[in-house]
Parts: structure tokens; C-alpha cells; sequence
């Protein structure tokens, strides 16, 4: 079977697990969506008449009542179709519509700082290990090392701290001022910039060491092979050599990594999003899950998958591109 | 063969600096290279001959570095230029063949972008056609076909690699050719092949060629000269036939009677003892202690490099008072 139809199947696979194991976790748990909203309601001493026949009724409603393969056959193909249900705090939306709106947002953020970090990070560490590099790159592990340390939020209330509290030079915290009216205006987009500056410095220095550090050090371990030596020998200039033959062959398990990673970035951008107030997509979790809004939390999480499993797919892609030995 | 000096090392010296004291990998080494001539040189591993072949093209890695001496290739002494001259110099005057191992060629490019790489860096007005042309050419000459251009290294055996490493180190024609123990790492049927197309090419390009390696019965095949190196000195440069005929230093007699013969059936006899640790040489020859006759000048004096014929040199004191 070819390399790419294999990927493909692959990324099927995960796609409808994670929607299953979707469908089967909050079933685990005892009762029914519906006699826990009366439950609450009896709890508050609201007095609820003729509960049986209420349930049963919203249980056809929501099909509870057919058997749970059918359910299961239902939500699958509802799913995959992208139907997934209204959000119960923002009734009437659905929420897909919900994460349509979130979307922009986080994956402007989580794209542009990410893609930074790994892009500078990765350079900055293929120099670290180069010999013929400036010495005073070397000045910069120690900070790389204590980057990679901590955690994305952390350095969030950091940056928070020091540039939109003590110096007042950026916004605490949203997507755009709150007055204004999204548009595609001049001053918008720079309005935007300006507010995702922090979240996405904070995106960016976090990763920055990881990659570095990661990159250094399959760099070193290419310097002692024979290729180098060879492509020295032949007389190259330092710049093709640098990145036609050691960064091209260090890169390789960056690449690796970078789509291991991903899955992390997107839940370490969660709490970025939540420290900074911004409506992406981590916010949208944050809040559902504030307000128990189920339907919202499964498809956010759901999404999350998703994306992760897109993204893994694509580098999957690209991957033999990159390394010719990779397709068998 | 001519008497042209293609390369004339005087004096080298390349030193590892450890912690506390520097280690003589390469300890005064003088020699010439003839243009078309092939050169071998042999040594026990740790002999210093590989750092030897890497200073050549100034290509040693620290902690090595060259201490002293020159390496004049054609009119400059290639130890005074600066990088960007070096840089020049290399491939286009003096290329290299690594050992047959798996790793030498970049293994994300293909085999005709590794090629046109080093004509690039070195001439610049070639076109495109010139370049794959030149590039097929080498290819038909090394036995390989032009198919290999397009191919990946991994999917080439060891000896097609290898011989992409020979027909690689030609592209510029230098005038000298540095082979690292070139058939190592291969079966002994695709040695003879390397080696066979290794000497074609070297005799097509009237080039000089140093062929390192420590395997006596392929250097007899294929070398002119031989010389042998023995804890980072050079011990006995002689002209192959007569080295195998007439060995002068002990050591070289050691190594030949250590080599079996289907012409007599004799004892194999080793060489007694290990080589000394470059850390610790013993005092005069380094050579004395497995020596079996070694004398008491041998202990206090390093012998030198002496001219003991016409073509031969040996640092021996025995040998050089014997023929006195």
C-alpha cells in the first residue's frame, strides 16, 4: 500500500477512536444528562411536576431512549459531519459556530508562535553547535535551558506582569480593544498585533529553548559524521554546507518532534488563552467547562484531536520529502 | 613515472592537545609524492595515518592541530593560506576518498546533486549541461550507470558507493588524491573492483595518489611506494618491490614475515607486544621494545628518517650502521 494512502488511514482511524472515546466517557458515568438538570433544579427547591413523564420526553428528544449502538451510529455520523450539537451556554449558538469564531483567533496565535519558536528556535540551536558560529551564541544555553524549564502560563503572568502591568506598554489582555468593531482596517490589525504580542511572546520563549536545545544536540552528533567531513573536504562554502548538509540532516527529527509536540502546544495554549483573556479556542474550553456546557467541552475537545491529528498528518506528509530513506 | 613533486610534506607535525600534555599523532613526518605515482601508507590503527591524510587537506578536527612543518601542493605551502584560499584549493587541487563506509555521502541528496555541489563551489561559468554531462561522464568511467545520478545513496550498495566516492573525488582533476583506507568496510571481490577502478582513474589523470590502508596484500597490488608508519613517525619509505623483496627496518621485516606466502610454507610469526600508547612512548625508537634487536642505542636515541639507497629511506640505527 503507498506510503501517503497508509498516512491516510491512519489519520481516519485516530479521528473516529477519539470521537468514540468521546461518546463513551461521559456515558460512563451514572444517570442521564437529563435527571441531573432536574436534580439540580430540585436542589435549588424548585418543585418539578410530573418529572417521569418530563424525562421521558427529553429523552426522546435527545434519542437517549434508542439503544446505545444506535446513539453511537447517530453521534458518529453527526460528528464526522461536523454537526456537533448546540452550546449550552451560549444557546441558541451551536457549537460549531462557537469554534468557528474561536478559530481565527488561535490559530493565528498558535500558528505565527509556534511556527517562530520552532523557526528561530532550531537556527539559533543548528549555530549553537556550529563551530565557525559567533562565541557569544554560546553565552545563550544557560537561558535556553532555563526557558525550556518553564511553562507557558507562568511565563504568561511574567510578561503579563512586567509589560502590561509595571510598564503599561501592552494590553493586559483580549484579542482587540473592546470598543472597536472587527474589521480588516489598518489600525484593527495593528490593534490585534499589539494584543498578541504577549500571549504569542510567551507561545514563542517558552518553546524557544526546547527546540534549541533539541536541535544543538542532533547538531553535535552530525558533526562527527563522515558526510560533513567529506562536503569540507570538497571544498563548499560555509553556508551550504551549514544548511545543505547539517542543518538539512539535523532537521529531521525536528521535524519529528515538532509533530509530537503539537499536541502539547495546543493545551499549553489553553492556559495562555485563559491568563490572557483571549477568545481562541482554549478560552472557549475554559469557559465551557466553567459552565458545564458538555456539548461544547466534547466538541472543543473533539476539535483538539482533530487538529492534532491533521497536523501530525501533514508532517507525516511532508516527511519523505524531507528524508528520501522514509518511503518504503 | 615522472619525478615531478606533486606534494612535498616537510616536517609535519600534528599534535592532539589533551588536558595536561599534547599527543604526537603526527611526529615529523617528511615524504614526496610523485606526480602519477601512487603512494601507500601503512600503520597499526592509532599510527597516526589517518590524522595524517586529514592534515593534508587541513581538515583535522581540535583537539588536533598542526603544530609545525609545511605541505606544499604544487607551489604554495598550504598551511600558510588562509580559509577562503584553502577552500579553493581543496577538490580543486587536492581531493579526497573516504573509507568505504556507509556514511560519506549526504544521505537527503541525490548522487548528482552531491557532484555538481563541488563544481559548483569551484567554477562558476559552467552551465547546467556542461555539468550533468561531466557528471554522466565520471559516472560511465567509475563502472556505474547514469542512472545512479538520480539516486539516493541509500539505495546503492557499498562498492557503488564507493565508486560514486571515486568518481566524485575526480570532478575537478586535482593533482593529488587522498584515499582513506578506500576499501575498507567492503567484501574482498569488491575491493579488487575499487581498487582496479581506483588505479584506471588515478592512471587516466596522471595524478598523484596516497592510498592509506593496512592491508599489505592490497597495497603490494597497488601501490609504487610504500611507506610505514609506526607511532606517528615515518619508519622506512621504499619502492613496493623492493620492500616486499628486501625489507630494511625490522618492523616492515616483522610486518612481511607476518603475511602468508603460498609460494613456502613457514611459521606465521606475529610482532611481539602492542604498540605504546602515544601518551607514554618509550625513550629512543619507539619501536624498541618489540624489537628483536634492539641495542642499547636504541633505547637512548630516536633514529632518524636517513637515506639508506637511492630511493629508500629507513630510521634505523642498525641498519643505517650496518650499511655504513
Amino acid at each position: 500500500m503507498p506510503y501517503f494512502v497508509r498516512r491516510l488511514i491512519m489519520f481516519v482511524v485516530v479521528v473516529i477512536f477519539a470521537a468514540t472515546l468521546n461518546f463513551i466517557i461521559p456515558r460512563l458515568a451514572p444517570g442521564d444528562p437529563i435527571s441531573s438538570v432536574l436534580e439540580e433544579l430540585r436542589a435549588r427547591g424548585q418543585t418539578v411536576q410530573a418529572e417521569d413523564d418530563i424525562v421521558a420526553v427529553y429523552r426522546e428528544r435527545f434519542g437517549l431512549d434508542k439503544p446505545l449502538h444506535e446513539q453511537y451510529i447517530s453521534y458518529l455520523v453527526n460528528t464526522l459531519q461536523f454537526d456537533l450539537g448546540y452550546s449550552i451556554s451560549y444557546f441558541p449558538q451551536t457549537v460549531e459556530s462557537a469554534l468557528l469564531n474561536a478559530l481565527p483567533w488561535t490559530i493565528g496565535l498558535l500558528a505565527v508562535s509556534t511556527f517562530m519558536a520552532f523557526a528561530l528556535g532550531t537556527l539559533l540551536g543548528a549555530l549553537l553547535a556550529w563551530p565557525r558560529a559567533p562565541q557569544f551564541l554560546q553565552g545563550l544555553i544557560p537561558l535556553f535551558m532555563l526557558l525550556s524549564a518553564i511553562p507557558y502560563y507562568l511565563l504568561a503572568l511574567l510578561l503579563m506582569y512586567v509589560f502590561g502591568f509595571l510598564l503599561k506598554v501592552l494590553p493586559l489582555g483580549g484579542a482587540y480593544t473592546s470598543a472597536t468593531v472587527p474589521s480588516l482596517s489598518l489600525p484593527f490589525i495593528l490593534d490585534v498585533i499589539k494584543h498578541g504580542i504577549l500571549p504569542g511572546l510567551s507561545i514563542t520563549l517558552a518553546g524557544l529553548g526546547f527546540w534549541a536545545l533539541g536541535m544543538r544536540g542532533t547538531m553535535v552528533t552530525i558533526q562527527g559524521e563522515d558526510y560533513l567531513t567529506l562536503a569540507e573536504a570538497k571544498g563548499l562554502r560555509d553556508r551550504r554546507i551549514f544548511f545543505g548538509y547539517a542543518v538539512r540532516n539535523a532537521l529531521l527529527p525536528q521535524i519529528t518532534a515538532l509533530a509530537i509536540a503539537l499536541g502539547s502546544v495546543a493545551s499549553g495554549a489553553v492556559l495562555v488563552e485563559v491568563v490572557f483573556n483571549y477568545p481562541g479556542v482554549g478560552w472557549l474550553l475554559y469557559n465551557a467547562l466553567r459552565s458545564s456546557d458538555y456539548y461544547l467541552i466534547q466538541g472543543v475537545a473533539f476539535f483538539l484531536v482533530l487538529t492534532v491529528a491533521l497536523a501530525v498528518l501533514v508532517v507525516d506528509l511532508i516527511y519523505p520529502l524531507l528524508d528520501p530513506r522514509i518511503v518504503r | 613515472m615522472t619525478q615531478d613533486v606533486s606534494l612535498q610534506v616537510n616536517n609535519l607535525r600534528v599534535h592532539y592537545h589533551t588536558q595536561d600534555q599534547a599527543v604526537k599523532a603526527v611526529d615529523d613526518v617528511t615524504f614526496s609524492l610523485y606526480a602519477g605515482e601512487r603512494l601507500g601508507i601503512v600503520g597499526e590503527s592509532g599510527s597516526g595515518k589517518s590524522t595524517l591524510a586529514l592534515a593534508l587537506m587541513r581538515l583535522h578536527k581540535p583537539p588536533a592541530k598542526i603544530e609545525g612543518g609545511e605541505v606544499i601542493l604544487g607551489e604554495t605551502d598550504i598551511l600558510k593560506v588562509n580559509r577562503e584560499q584553502m577552500r579553493q584549493v581543496r577538490w580543486s587541487e587536492i581531493s579526497f576518498i573516504p573509507q568505504g563506509s556507509m556514511n560519506s555521502l549526504n544521505p537527503v541528496m541525490k548522487i548528482k546533486h552531491q557532484m555538481s555541489d563541488a563544481i559548483k563551489a569551484h567554477q562558476q561559468g559552467w552551465t547546467q549541461q556542461k555539468i550533468s554531462d561531466r557528471i554522466s561522464d565520471l559516472l560511465g568511467r567509475v563502472g556505474l550507470s547514469n542512472s545512479i545520478a538520480d539516486m539516493y545513496p541509500h539505495e546503492l550498495s557499498g562498492g557503488m558507493k564507493q565508486r560514486v566516492c571515486i568518481a566524485l573525488a575526480i570532478v575537478l582533476e586535482p593533482r593529488a588524491i587522498i584515499a582513506d583506507e578506500p576499501t575498507s568496510a567492503l567484501d574482498v571481490v569488491v575491493q579488487r573492483v575499487v581498487i582496479q577502478t581506483l588505479n584506471d582513474i588515478q592512471q587516466q589523470l596522471n595524478a598523484a595518489m596516497i592510498i592509506i590502508g593496512h592491508d599489505m596484500g592490497l597495497m603490494a597490488q597497488s601501490v609504487d611506494r610504500l611507506a610505514v608508519m609506526y607511532a606517528g613517525k615515518m619508519v622506512d619509505v621504499s619502492p613496493v618491490s623492493s620492500f616486499f623483496n628486501d625489507p630494511l627496518h625490522p618492523y616492515s621485516q616483522l610486518l612481511i614475515s607476518s603475511l602468508p606466502s603460498p609460494d613456502e610454507k613457514r611459521e606465521l610469526t606475529g610482532i611481539p607486544g602492542m604498540q605504546p600508547s602515544l601518551l607514554d612512548l618509550p625513550s629512543g625508537c619507539a619501536f624498541h621494545p618489540r624489537c628483536p634487536i634492539a641495542v642499547e642505542k636504541c633505547r637512548q636515541q630516536i633514529p632518524p628518517l636517513r637515506q639508506i639507497e637511492e630511493s629508500r629511506r629507513t630510521a634505523c640505527h642498525l641498519v643505517e650502521e650496518k650499511l655504513r
